[in-house]
């Protein structure tokens, strides 16, 4: 490393592909995005960048701050569901014997390896009237039925299938399932340099399992938790195929109406205020995690 | 202790399988209440296991454990009258001093009010009075170390039990916290259980000492037994320096036995006893004296020159090559400054010792 540092031109030789490549594809178009946030249209493609702030107080009317709103509560509630799901996922594989860890971590990644479009379709054959855990459900209770018709209790009314899909539920299962290896993964990764001897001294103090669990192992994961919210949370924020696709009329999220300025709307100026104020959002969580780490570390 | 001369632990026939390898192999123990005991053995002889096993963090494959009377096979390590303080401390490191030496308390439902003072007193005991407030990263680790005691002991168990507790410190650290552990286990009066790999460290603190290898039990003696008659070969060679050669027994009248040895000749020894076929002649090197000129009277000499010197400051290690092509170590005290330089590397000398000093060993 030090023989490196001697030498700049191996550090701008290495530095460069990947330097240019941000610069070009990423820097340069989020500060055109930027820019036509301060814009106006001009014509059907055209935009004029005016330096106005009209798009900021569009983008800030009650009808979209509602959905600001909407879309944090969503994400927040989602993030927690999936911190819920996965902290016993990670707790188990990491407790999981040396040659189970590999193949229950491949189970974790193993929905990557398929396209984001046919994961969230495959939630629908899941979660739709007729999908698999209405079809589950029924078996159950015609089971059930059969079984008091037997015994002379007489038959339960006919199934009536859950509504599982198209509401705000379905848009938070969504994202749960999407993004269950994205906190499953660092909670597993802190958990897994956890010394044993901590949860074993927790124990040997008079402890029982939950109290070890809340006041040593939650605290102690603290850097993993915090990682898995954030990589939950922020792409939660800003999604728009889970709620198209699972979400009802009600399940509009910040997203959507981004993607819509952008698309349908051809209304580029607000859609970028939109995403900047977004990204304003995502920001401000990430200065709060510092905040948090820096405290007691 | 008013449990009638009951020993406090009792270990009856514990083993210890994983797949089918014995960690610990039929293991019979008794520990006395207010006894310092210690577990010594190389790496991987099951001493830890063991230890494991009397906290609760591994099950026996086979015997019981009962701790005060108590049959353990079903209570859980949080149940356990016995406390443990771990080889890495294991101190929590997201609370304070005080919140550690407290959470054993807390955890039990031990009232706020009795909690504070307790804590004070445990800190006191292992003389880190005032450092309630810092965090354990802003601690030594003979500090941490002094924590984990204070956390285990303000539970007040019965046994404590202590995982190599003084490895991971150096040398002078280590001798002073020895000193400081036979201590508190005096002011204490509980039961201490230590698992060590150490041999200096067992002989200094223990009242007794078990040697562990493979799994089995070898000996339970004090400390002085244990190095002035080992039983046998391993523990011979484990405790100590020792000069050991192997020999045969080739006559026997009663109890009194003709030996044949290969480099220190054949002699007659009785031990009291007659062993089977191969055995082991050992001596203690500072047993031996080394000397210009052949002694007189009753020692067992044997002449042959400085093989090789190890100086120590304190003492030296001194090997003689005697005729036969054995090598002798033996054991100087360097009690004047210019002592040491008395022998030289290929100086002719005698090596003696008293015929009692020979230790007759099973193979």
């Amino acid at each position: 490393m030090e023989s490196w540092r001697q030498q700049p031109l191996v550090f701008w030789i290495f530095i460069l592909p990947g330097g240019l490549w941000l610069l070009l594809f990423f820097m340069a178009p989020l500060a055109l995005v930027w820019l036509f946030s301060f814009g106006e249209r001009a014509g059907v493609i055209g935009i004029e960048i005016t330096g106005t702030l009209a798009n900021y107080w569009e983008a800030l009317e009650p009808l979209y701050l509602g959905l600001f709103w909407k879309s944090l509560w969503i994400a927040a509630i989602a993030t927690l569901a999936t911190l819920i799901v996965s902290f016993p996922v990670a707790l188990a594989v990491s407790f999981a014997s040396r040659q189970m860890k590999p193949i229950l971590l491949l189970l974790v990644i193993l929905p990557f390896w398929t396209n984001l479009l046919i994961r969230t379709y495959a939630m629908i054959a899941v979660l739709r009237t007729n999908g698999y855990i209405n079809y589950g459900l029924e078996g159950v209770w015609n089971g059930v039925s059969a079984a008091t018709a037997t015994v002379g209790l007489g038959a339960l009314p006919a199934f009536q299938p859950l509504t599982l899909l198209y509401n705000n539920t379905a848009v938070i299962i969504g994202i749960v399932y999407i993004y269950l290896p994205f906190m499953v993964l660092p909670l597993y990764a802190t958990l897994e340099r956890l010394d044993r001897s901590f949860l074993e001294a927790s124990l040997d103090l008079g402890a029982g399992q939950w109290r070890t669990f809340f006041n040593v192992v939650v605290p102690l994961a603290k850097a993993g938790i915090i990682s898995g919210i954030i990589l939950v949370f922020i792409p939660a924020l800003g999604t728009f195929l889970i709620s198209d696709l699972l979400g009802g009329p009600d399940s509009q999220l910040i997203g959507n109406v981004i993607e819509r300025q952008f698309k349908a709307a051809n209304n580029w100026p607000l859609g970028a205020a939109m995403s900047f104020l977004l990204m304003y959002v995502t920001f401000a969580v990430l200065a709060l995690r510092s905040m948090f780490m820096n405290r007691d570390v | 202790m008013s449990n009638g001369g009951r020993p406090m632990v009792q270990i009856e026939q514990v083993s210890k399988r994983f797949g089918n390898v014995a960690a610990v192999d039929d293991v019979s123990l008794n520990i006395a209440a207010n006894e310092f005991f210690a577990l010594l053995g190389p790496s991987g002889c099951g001493k830890t296991t063991l230890l494991r096993m009397l906290a609760g963090f591994e099950q026996p494959t086979g015997g019981r454990i009962l701790i005060d009377g108590e049959d353990m096979a079903t209570v859980p390590p949080n149940r356990r009258p016995v406390n443990m303080v771990f080889q890495s401390y294991a101190v929590f490191p997201h609370m304070t001093v005080a919140d550690n030496v407290a959470y054993g308390l807390k955890v039990v439902g031990v009232p706020a009010g009795e909690i504070g003072p307790r804590v004070e007193q445990a800190l006191a005991m292992v003389r880190l009075e005032g450092f309630g407030g810092r965090r354990p990263d802003q601690l030594s680790g003979g500090q941490r170390q002094r924590v984990a005691l204070a956390r285990a002991l303000i539970k007040r168990p019965k046994v404590l039990l202590l995982d190599e507790p003084l490895s991971a410190l150096d040398r002078k650290l280590r001798e002073e916290m020895q000193l400081e552990l036979v201590r508190l286990q005096q002011a204490v009066g509980i039961t201490f259980v230590i698992v060590t790999h150490d041999q200096e460290e067992a002989l200094s603190m223990a009242d007794r000492i078990a040697v562990m290898d493979k799994g089995k039990m070898l000996q339970v003696a004090p400390p002085q037994e244990l190095y002035e008659a080992p039983n046998c070969q391993m523990v011979a060679d484990f405790i100590g320096k020792m000069n050991l050669v192997s020999g045969r027994v080739t006559g026997a009248e009663g109890t009194r036995l003709t030996i044949e040895t290969s480099g220190l000749g054949t002699f007659e020894l009785d031990r009291g006893y007659v062993p089977k076929g191969e055995v082991g002649i050992a001596i203690r090197p500072e047993k031996i004296q080394l000397l210009r000129d052949k002694p007189n009277g009753e020692l067992i000499a044997w002449p042959g020159k400085i093989a090789q010197l190890a100086y120590f400051g304190d003492s030296s290690n001194i090997y003689v090559e005697l005729e036969s092509g054995l090598r002798i170590a033996c054991t100087r005290a360097n009690q004047s400054r210019q002592d040491s330089v008395a022998f030289k590397v290929g100086d002719p000398c005698w090596v003696a010792w008293q015929p009692g000093d020979y230790l007759l060993l099973d193979s």
